[in-house]
């Protein structure tokens, strides 16, 4: 009898064991890496505790190319293709920020149709940019018309670049001192006749992508990130905007001739992930009546470029200056020791400062939410790793 | 009329900004330097010990509650590595477009300096990448780690003036 | 080949069947290898392994005007296990380079690379970079190298050309 109450004693110890080792190991360690559909060239290592993510660990670098490093053996004018290739499709804003720090340095005034073409340049960039991050977030979601749309209507403005500029992406056209070349002939009208198209084949996107009741339920109230936090965490641009505060460089510290041109801060309370992606939509629209007051005010002939040397040594002293890009603010600080190559120049960039908001938002939500948590913070790799 | 706007904010800003520096300089009279103050963005210099005092008295009085860039340069001739703050912030609106850097500069052959990050949640990712570009150790940080370079790094910090890149 | 076949005529019955076969296989090699390349050339599917910036215009190549689906190349969603080719997009740092030999080991034979944009090639304008490694042809065998910075979708789709033009004139083991 003795006997057989031991056996069931130990047989009832075992078990209790083997239910306390399950336990402990439920927690699954998932590596979301460079080779996914759904992360881009990054790489993030998450711990998921059934469907609930329990922590989140970033891994950038696997784009990391030394670009400040590399400024330092470059001189003022060499820098510009190699800072321009982090934000490869929006590269006229991450050179706009470069060339307001150098003349900010020196000492310098753009005259006033150099500044009005730089600053038309920008716009159309957010445009494509925006329109870019609209087609990967449509692949990310499964929605492939949605990459089809924007991809395609991108072109449209790509041909207004190839016509001033001579390439689609990367045009190395705001320098300082002002821009390359003149706009060319006939350039404006075209120009009307593109962004007013574009304007109307964006009103349709809010019937196939914005309104669709997938998409609103896989975006709306995900991702919280409420008002106070936001601004402690210190996150920039539409991230921002869409927790309340209505912070917009253009509007707070006005570059170039930002200051004669009207336009509303788009901003929402809602704080979700629905808010994230409707606002990037909201400022490509204010984008298209900027770029309409632009082309309206534009003086009709002048210099747009301040002949500055090849090999300039830029005075002793330090600038630090921001520009509003697709994905926030954007900026330089240039230390110079009275060289012709920058002493140090330090760029932060929008990603870079929206990473910390990544773990704090993931953790605790489902996993099927990651993707759409995920690309709403507009989170672009290789301008985060530079 | 635009212009006297203009002319207006200004006079506001430099009043606002100089009145900054001058209550700074009250608290802390010989424990700071201003090195420039022109539009919109002034630096000071402080001793690596009160950098936290004075970053939460600036917190506290003026409203400065995100960072907009954090990093180091390194100036060898002098032996030091200078500790940069870009201080903005999103809450007090007479402030808005105002940066303010706050630096201190920390010995180049043993740099340690201590971490913000309990005042100003968001320098976390900027010291971590500052302790690897450039080695100074962050007192206080939960994670002075490897960020950005590869897991197999065994070469000197790469934003140091004394890494040559390769063939320059 | 009957000529081969008849001539001498061969005496063991196992000679006459061996030499039956080699017949078979010569007369078919031709053309089953013809339909094999034509299949493996329309349906070539790439890994989805964005290595840098280049990425952005083989974006814009599956877009509708520089559309590349129509030639095949659709990207597989897919795991890598089932794609048969690699894109090299751009700059290979030192964090990605085992990542990338990692995955082209676990692709089925037989498989193929394209070396998009200049720093693929030999590195490109950050050759005196601390992390970048100079062209990934150290890493991967290279079949076509696509130049330019970052190259046109146009570009791309003439490399692709080339790569269909050395697989059709490869031979089927």
């Amino acid at each position: 009898m003795s006997n057989l109450e031991e056996k069931i004693d130990e047989a009832k110890k075992l078990s209790m064991q083997i239910v306390k080792e399950t336990e402990a190991d439920r927690l699954m360690t998932l590596s979301v890496g460079p080779q996914h559909p759904g992360s881009g060239h990054f790489r993030f290592v998450i711990k998921v505790d059934g469907d609930y993510i329990v922590n989140v660990d970033p891994d950038p670098g696997y784009v990391h190319r030394g670009h400040e490093k590399m400024c330092e053996y470059r001189n003022y004018f060499q820098n510009l293709p190699q800072l321009e290739r982090p934000a490869l499709h929006d590269s006229s804003n991450i050179l706009y920020s470069y060339c307001l720090a150098v003349e900010d340095l020196v000492g310098i005034n753009v005259p006033r149709r150099g500044q009005f073409i730089r600053a038309i340049a920008s716009e159309l960039d957010r445009l494509v940019y925006t329109q870019y991050w609209l087609a990967i977030y449509g692949i990310f979601l499964g929605h492939s018309t949605m990459f089809m749309w924007p991809a395609g209507d991108r072109e449209l403005i790509i041909d207004l670049f190839e016509r001033f500029s001579g390439h689609r992406v990367t045009h190395c056209f705001s320098i300082p001192g002002g821009v390359r070349n003149d706009f060319p002939y006939n350039f404006k009208e075209k120009c009307l006749t593109q962004v007013n198209y574009f304007e109307k084949r964006l009103k349709e996107y809010e019937h196939i992508f914005y309104n669709n009741p997938l998409f609103r339920q896989r975006t709306e109230g995900v991702g919280i990130l409420p008002k106070e936090d936001a601004i402690k965490l210190g996150v920039t641009g539409s991230v921002l905007r869409a927790s309340g505060v209505p912070y917009d460089i253009r509007k707070v510290e006005p570059y170039d001739i930002y200051d004669e041109i009207d336009f509303k801060v788009q901003h929402m309370k809602t704080c979700d992930s629905f808010a994230r992606s409707y606002i990037p939509y909201l400022d490509m629209i204010e984008s298209c009546h900027i770029i309409r007051q632009l082309l309206d005010k534009i003086p009709e002939s002048g210099d747009v470029r301040v002949k500055l040397q090849g090999n300039m040594k830029g005075p002793p002293g330090e600038s630090f200056k921001r520009v509003e890009s697709g994905r926030g603010a954007l900026g330089y600080h240039i230390v110079s020791d009275g060289a012709s190559r920058p002493y140090r120049v330090k760029i932060s960039t929008p990603s870079f400062r929206n990473l910390i908001a990544l773990s704090y938002l993931l953790v605790g939500s489902k996993l099927g939410d990651m993707p759409s948590i995920y690309w709403s913070l507009n989170y672009w790799p290789i301008e985060a790793d530079r | 009329m635009d212009s006297n706007i203009e002319l207006k904010n200004e006079n506001i800003l430099l009043s606002v900004s100089s009145e900054i520096l001058k209550s700074i300089t009250d608290k802390f009279s010989n424990r700071i330097k201003i090195i420039y103050d022109i539009h919109n963005r002034s630096k000071i210099m402080v001793e690596p010990e009160s950098l936290v005092e004075t970053a939460i008295f600036l917190r506290d009085n003026f409203g400065f509650d995100h960072v907009e860039s954090a990093s180091g340069t390194d100036y060898p001739k002098e032996e030091k590595i200078e500790i940069n703050y870009h201080l903005g912030t999103y809450s007090n609106s007479d402030l808005l477009p105002y940066v303010l850097v706050l630096s201190t500069k920390v010995d180049r052959e043993d740099p340690k300096s201590n971490s913000l990050i309990n005042i100003l949640p968001s320098v976390e990712l900027f010291e971590r990448e500052t302790y690897e570009m450039l080695g100074v150790y962050f007192i206080g940080h939960p994670r002075n780690e490897r960020f950005l370079l590869p897991e197999d790094w065994a070469d000197i910090p790469p934003l140091r003036k004394d890494f040559r890149s390769k063939g320059r | 080949m009957l000529k081969e076949l008849l001539d001498p005529i061969p005496s063991n019955f196992n000679i006459l069947v061996s030499k039956l076969g080699d017949m078979l296989v010569e007369s078919l090699e031709e053309p089953l290898g013809y339909t094999i390349n034509w299949g493996r050339v329309f349906s070539l599917w790439p890994v989805h392994l964005e290595t840098s910036c280049c990425s952005v215009e083989f974006g814009a190549a599956s877009s509708p005007r520089y559309d590349v689906e129509r030639f095949g190349m659709l990207e597989a969603f897919g795991s890598l296990r089932q794609c048969d080719l690699i894109v090299v997009q751009g700059t290979v740092t030192r964090k990605m380079a085992p990542r990338l030999r990692m995955v082209y080991d676990q692709m089925p034979e037989p498989k193929y690379v394209i070396a998009m944009g200049a720093c693929a090639i030999t590195g490109g304008m950050y050759f005196d970079s601390y992390n970048v490694l100079p062209g990934c042809d150290g890493i991967v065998p290279v079949d076509v190298y696509v130049p330019g910075c970052p190259p046109r979708p146009e570009t791309l789709i003439q490399g692709a050309f080339l790569l269909q033009e050395k697989i059709k004139r490869s031979k089927i083991k």
